[in-house]
C-alpha cells in the first residue's frame, strides 16, 4: 500500500504558550513494498509523522493518502480499519501489555479485527513464533512475568498479529542486546521479504538504517530533509553531521580508503560488502 | 480529552501575580473563597468580580484560557442554575402549571451559580499562576504556622508535590497507551455500556502497572539520596515577602471590609430579595 503524504503539518498544543511546531509542510511517497528507515535527531518529530499514518493524531493541515484515499476524511469504522492496515508498535511498547497471558494479549489485535477464532488462533501462533519465541512455553505465562525484552517481542507480535500491510516500528530495538536487537530486525526483513509488506522503521543505529534499508527518509528539526536510497542518503555525510546524525561506520572506512585508493567504490556500508570490495581493491594478499 | 482541564496547570508569563510570594497567593485565594461564602448582595458580588478581572488582567493570562477551566463545569453551573431557580419556594413573579419562579428562586439561583463561577475560576487563577513548586512550598510555609498540621507539613507538601509531577506524566501516559491500544484496533466509542466498560480495560491495566513501578522507582531514588522526611532539612530557596506582597495584603484587607461592609448597605427594590 502506498502512503503519500502532502503538505503535513502539525502543531502541538496550538494557542497555549507550549504551542510547538513539530512537523512543517512534510511531502513524501513512500512507495508500496519497500523497507523504510526513519532517521532524525531526537524530537525532529519522527514518532509523531508516524502517528499520522494509520490516523492517531490528526495534523493541523495537510493529509495523508492510503492508497489514494484520504485517511483523515472517512468514517470511524474506515479509520478502524486503516489502523489494521497500517500496524504501528509504539516506542517501548511492551508498556501496553494488559491481558492475563500472552497469547491472550496477542490475540487482542486479531479479536477486534473480528475474525474467526481458528483464524486468531492461528495468527497467534505465528506472530509469537515470528518474534522468536516458543509458542508452546510462552503462551500461558503472564506477560508481567517476562524478561522486558520478551515483552517487547510480545507486544512486537501483538500488531504483527493483525498482519497490516504497512507495518510501523518506532525504535523496536532501543534498549535491547545486540543478539535480540539482531533477531528482531531480522525477523521483521524476513517477514518483508516473504510478504513484500512495506516496512517504516524508526532507528538511531545507523549501522541498522544501511544494512536493512531500502529507502531512508531524514527529518531535521521537522521537516523532511532527504527521502532517497542509502547509497545516495549516506553521500551526504557532512550535512547528517551536522544534523546530529552520522553515516555507518563502514562508510566512514570506505571514505578514508578512498583517498588513497580513488578506484575503490565507497558507496558501501555492510562489513560484507566492504571486505568484498576491499579484496577486490586491494588483493587478497594485502588482506590480513 | 485533557486538553480543557486548566485547574491544576501552570500558565508561565512572569506577570506581577506570578512573582508574588505563593503564600500571598494562597491565602489570597484562601480568603476570597470565604468571602464569597460572606457576600450575600449586588454590590459585594460586583467587587468580588471586579477583584478577580484585576488580578486576570494583571497575571496577564488570556481570559480565554482561563475561561475555558468553567468548560467542564458548565453542566454543575446550570444544574444549580435551574434548582434553584424553580424549587424555591416564596413569593411568585411566574408560574406556568406546576413550574414557577420565585423572587427568592431567582436571587438564589443567579447567586449561586455566580458564585460556583467565581469560586472555580479564582482557584484556577492561583494554580495558573504559581508554578507546582512555588505552590507546595506556600502550603508547606503555611501548614508550619498552624499548630496541629506542623508535624505534618513537610511530609504532606511532599505528597503533594509528587502527586502534581506525575499529573502530567500519568495523563501523558494514558495519551500513549491509548494510542497503542486504539493502533490495535481498540474502539471506545460504540457498542453499550457494559463493552464501553470493558474496551477500558486494555488502558486501565497498563496505566496501574507504571503508576506502581513509577512509585516504586521513585521511592527507591529517594532513599537512594537519604531522604527521610522533613527533620533536619534546609531549604534552597528560602521564602520572602516583598513590597508587592505587601501591597497585595492590604488590597486583600480593603477587599474584604468592603464586601462584608456590603452585607449593611439597605438596597433599593428590587434588591431586598427576602
Ligand atoms: N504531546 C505532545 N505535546 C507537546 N509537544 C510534544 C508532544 N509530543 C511531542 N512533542 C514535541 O514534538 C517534538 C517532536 O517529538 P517526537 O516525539 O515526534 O520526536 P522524535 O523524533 O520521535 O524523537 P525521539 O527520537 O526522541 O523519539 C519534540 O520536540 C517534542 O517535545
Ligand atoms: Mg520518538
Amino acid at each position: 500500500m502506498s502512503l503519500k503524504i502532502e503538505h503535513l503539518d502539525h502543531i502541538y498544543a496550538a494557542g497555549s504558550p507550549f504551542e510547538f511546531q513539530a512537523l512543517k509542510d512534510i511531502n513524501v511517497e513512500l512507495e508500496d513494498g519497500c523497507f523504510i528507515a526513519l532517521i532524525g535527531h531526537t524530537g525532529s518529530g519522527k514518532s509523531t509523522l508516524i502517528q499520522h499514518l494509520n490516523g492517531l493524531i490528526e495534523p493541523t493541515s495537510g493529509t495523508v493518502y492510503l492508497d489514494g484515499q484520504d485517511i483523515f476524511d472517512q468514517s470511524k469504522e474506515d479509520l478502524i480499519k486503516t489502523r489494521f492496515s497500517v500496524g504501528l508498535v509504539f516506542q517501548y511498547p511492551e508498556h501496553q501489555l494488559f491481558e492475563e497471558t500472552v497469547a491472550k494479549d496477542v490475540a487482542y489485535g486479531p479479536k477486534n479485527l473480528k475474525l474467526p477464532e481458528d483464524e486468531i488462533h492461528e495468527r497467534v501462533k505465528w506472530a509469537i513464533e515470528m518474534v522468536g519465541l516458543d509458542y508452546g512455553k510462552i503462551k500461558d505465562v503472564s506477560p508481567f512475568e517476562l524478561s522486558g525484552g520478551q515483552m517487547r517481542r510480545v507486544a512486537i507480535a501483538g500488531v504483527l498479529a493483525m498482519r497490516p500491510k504497512v507495518l510501523i516500528l518506532d525504535e523496536p530495538t532501543a534498549g535491547l542486546d545486540p543478539h535480540g536487537r539482531d533477531m528482531i530486525l531480522g525477523q521483521i526483513q524476513k517477514l518483508h521479504k516473504a510478504a513484500h509488506n512495506t516496512v517504516i522503521l524508526v532507528s538511531h543505529s545507523m549501522e541498522d538504517v544501511g544494512r536493512y534499508a531500502d529507502r531512508i527518509l531524514v527529518m531535521y528539526h521537522g521537516k523532511a530533509v532527504y527521502y532517497d536510497t542509502p547509497t545516495q542518503v549516506f553521500r551526504h555525510v557532512d550535512e547528517l553531521e551536522k544534523m546530529g546524525l552520522a553515516v555507518p561506520q563502514v562508510k566512514y572506512l570506505m571514505r578514508a580508503l578512498k583517498k588513497q585508493y580513488p578506484e575503490i567504490n565507497d558507496d558501501l556500508f555492510t562489513v560484507e560488502d566492504a571486505r568484498d570490495e576491499i579484496e577486490r581493491v586491494l588483493g587478497r594478499e594485502h588482506h590480513v | 480529552m485533557f486538553k480543557d482541564i486548566t485547574l491544576g496547570q501552570y500558565y508561565p508569563t512572569g506577570s506581577v501575580i506570578h512573582r508574588l510570594d505563593p503564600r500571598t497567593k494562597i491565602n489570597f485565594t484562601f480568603a476570597y473563597i470565604i468571602l464569597l461564602f460572606v457576600v450575600n448582595n449586588p454590590v459585594g458580588y460586583l467587587i468580588a468580580i471586579g477583584i478577580l478581572a484585576l488580578v486576570i488582567a494583571l497575571s496577564k493570562i488570556p481570559f480565554v484560557y482561563v475561561a475555558r477551566g468553567l468548560k467542564p463545569l458548565i453542566f454543575i453551573v446550570v444544574l444549580t442554575f435551574v434548582l434553584n431557580m424553580f424549587m424555591t419556594p416564596g413569593q411568585v413573579l411566574w408560574q406556568w402549571k406546576f413550574l414557577h419562579i420565585s423572587r427568592q428562586g431567582l436571587k438564589l439561583s443567579i447567586f449561586m451559580s455566580l458564585r460556583l463561577v467565581l469560586l472555580v475560576t479564582g482557584t484556577s487563577i492561583m494554580t495558573l499562576a504559581t508554578s507546582p513548586m512555588d505552590l507546595t512550598d506556600g502550603m508547606e510555609a503555611d501548614m508550619s504556622v498552624i499548630p496541629g498540621i506542623k508535624r505534618f507539613a513537610h511530609d504532606l507538601a511532599m505528597m503533594m508535590s509528587i502527586a502534581l509531577r506525575f499529573i502530567p506524566t500519568l495523563m501523558e501516559e494514558t495519551d500513549k497507551i491509548i494510542k497503542a491500544q486504539k493502533a490495535r484496533g481498540a474502539d471506545f466509542e460504540t457498542g453499550n455500556l457494559i463493552e464501553r466498560a470493558k474496551a477500558l480495560i486494555p488502558i486501565l491495566v497498563p496505566l496501574f502497572v507504571s503508576a506502581f513501578r513509577r512509585a516504586d522507582e521513585l521511592a527507591t531514588a529517594m532513599e537512594a539520596r537519604c531522604y527521610r522526611g522533613g527533620a533536619g532539612r534546609t531549604r534552597m530557596y528560602v521564602l520572602s515577602y516583598q513590597k508587592a506582597d505587601t501591597i497585595a495584603y492590604v488590597v486583600l484587607a480593603a477587599t474584604a471590609a468592603a464586601m462584608i461592609l456590603s452585607r449593611f448597605i439597605s438596597y433599593p427594590w428590587p434588591f431586598p430579595f427576602n
